[in-house]
């Protein structure tokens, strides 16, 4: 039976969120749905690695830890869970979930929504794929993974099965959201303003933390309070696709116009055509109100047909990443750190593709010239930090940077201290598009 | 007077590219912030930041700016060697303007 207003909760907003405001949506939010979205440009090319060396493992590495404390109360509420930390293998993941309900002797049907994998298609294609972001040839990358950006088709056959806990692997954010609105309210597919509505409503949700004041506040001209028992957002969403944005009470934090704006303009390149695969949404057309305290009352947002690609995220072989950071402290502590900074570019300079120094508290983050401008006395600094790295094409050349960081412990400038040292192996992301006509959803349903 | 002082702003990425939302505490500054806070200006304040073209979209239903700064992120967040490979910090550096 079609519903009138539903409620979604998102508990996570990145695979490293908080599990505590989750469990809090799952126990006091009197929620429909809770989504988790975990699944970041580069965890998915992370999750492939983890896939290839092991078949039963890619899928997100919190998965146990997130199931085993909700799954009891997403059971006893009737609260249906939607998320991406299937990550490279949404099947493992959902036999992982069955697995916990068996234990935890909770009845339930899991569905795993797969298809966005394009690895083996692209690779059998005799398509010529370009970045999108440099217009070099796909085929000059060391590709380890591409993943497509998929949309809420998936999702929906997984909610008609009745699926309780829906895994699914690379889709987008907005669509997480979308689908059980979709589902519940039988919008039409084609129906590209609420459509365009409902990503809206997805997108100020995706952040968790974000939008109830968390990654907003600053202590004199943004002041929130309550941020250690910061409380993740749910929006009451109507049939005709308008939504109130509210948290728990009792949580810490603060939903406000002011969390909203900054929340709806989040990574957003071009607020008239918001591209998802599910619709190109237009923002400019949305309107917030404060209706209550701790209350957004989000309306207007349209939409335009869908993109006949998917966007599609390749994860390939890039660089070593070697680090290393020593620090300086007290009388011409910055012209030590910069006498280091010098040798340090004698030594190894010549060694790397690339080669960076920075001097942590004096120019790390603003960069050299932006940095001058805001005209800190240099000889007031109590205390900097030299970073040093660089790319280099192994793991035992990057780890020579750090070495060679070490090696001023005796060979000077004098007093540098706590030096640490870091090798990475750094898995670049480029993207390419793919017709969306080659790549479909399939859903595994399980059940406990 | 610092832009700081009267509106807010969060960074985003996408790519190599710098995302800044510019947003007035009071919706009725929004106004003065469309005819000060210029593309030219961003692009003369973020000199050493910003390399490539900005594009400023006005929101005036939500009486925001926001700014889209081509070549912001030393070639990108999965392959930059700056420790903030989002630019996550960079809004800060945008609420550093005069005004």
């Amino acid at each position: 039976m079609k519903k009138d207003k539903i409620r979604i909760g998102c508990g996570a907003g990145f695979s490293g969120d908080r599990i505590e405001p989750a469990l809090v949506l799952a126990e006091q939010g009197e929620l429909d749905y809770l989504v988790l979205e975990c699944l970041a440009e580069r965890t998915i090319a992370l999750a492939q690695k983890r896939k290839l060396q092991d078949a039963s493992k890619g899928y997100d590495p919190h998965l146990e830890k997130r199931i085993k404390s909700l799954l009891p109360l997403l059971v006893k509420n009737q609260i249906k869970l939607i998320t991406n930390m299937g990550a490279a293998n949404p099947l493992a993941a959902a036999h992982k979930v069955i697995e916990i309900a068996k234990e935890l002797n909770l009845p339930i049907k899991v569905a795993a929504v797969t298809g966005d994998d394009a690895t083996q298609w692209v690779r059998n294609s005799s398509t010529h794929f370009t970045i999108l972001e440099n217009g070099q040839a796909l085929n000059d990358y060391e590709v380890i993974s591409i993943n497509a950006y998929m949309g809420v088709e998936g999702i929906l056959e997984a909610l008609t099965a009745d699926a309780q806990v829906i895994i699914t692997g690379r889709v987008s954010d907005p669509s997480l959201f979308l689908a059980p609105m979709i589902h519940e309210f039988d919008w039409q597919m084609d129906d590209y303003d609420l459509l365009g509505k409902g990503t809206v409503i997805g997108h100020l949700l995706e952040c968790a933390g974000h939008i109830t004041g968390g990654y907003f506040a600053e202590p004199i001209m943004k002041p929130i309070e309550g941020l250690a028992t910061l409380g993740h957002p749910f929006a009451d969403i109507y049939a005709d696709g308008s939504a109130i944005i509210s948290k728990v009470k009792g949580t810490g934090g603060k939903i406000t116009l002011q969390t909203t704006k900054e929340q709806l303009l989040y990574e957003v390149i071009n607020p008239h055509e918001y591209y998802t695969p599910d619709v190109i949404a237009d923002f400019t057309t949305v309107k917030l109100e404060e209706i209550g305290e701790n209350q957004v009352w989000v309306t207007g947002g349209t939409g335009k047909t869908k993109p006949s690609t998917y966007k599609a995220s390749v994860g390939y072989k890039a660089f070593y990443l070697g680090e290393g950071e020593i620090s300086y402290a007290g009388f011409n502590a910055v012209g030590r750190a910069k006498l280091a900074g010098e040798v340090l570019s004698q030594r190894l300079k010549p060694q790397f593709e690339a080669f960076r120094i920075d001097y942590i508290g004096l120019n790390a983050i603003f960069r050299e010239e932006f940095s001058a401008k805001m005209k800190v006395e240099e000889s007031y600094l109590p205390e900097v930090r030299l970073r040093v790295s660089g790319k280099a094409s192994t793991a035992e050349e990057a780890l020579l940077i750090g070495e060679e960081v070490e090696a001023l412990y005796t060979n000077g400038p004098a007093a540098g201290g706590g030096v640490r040292k870091n090798v990475n192996e750094v898995i670049g992301i480029v993207s390419i598009l793919i017709d969306r006509n080659v790549l479909k959803a399939n859903v595994d349903t399980l059940s406990a | 007077m610092k832009l700081y002082e009267i509106a807010h702003s969060r960074a985003g990425d996408k790519g190599n590219t710098l995302t800044l939302s510019l947003i007035p505490f009071k919706e009725s500054d929004y106004e003065l912030l469309c005819t000060q806070i210029t593309v030219q200006k961003v692009q003369e304040h973020l000199q050493g930041i910003v390399e490539g073209e900005i594009i400023r979209y006005e929101l005036p239903n939500i009486s925001s700016l926001l700014f889209v700064c081509q070549q912001a992120l030393l070639g990108g967040v999965t392959t930059s060697l700056a420790i903030d490979t989002h630019g996550k910090t960079l809004s800060y550096a945008l609420l550093e303007m005069e005004v």
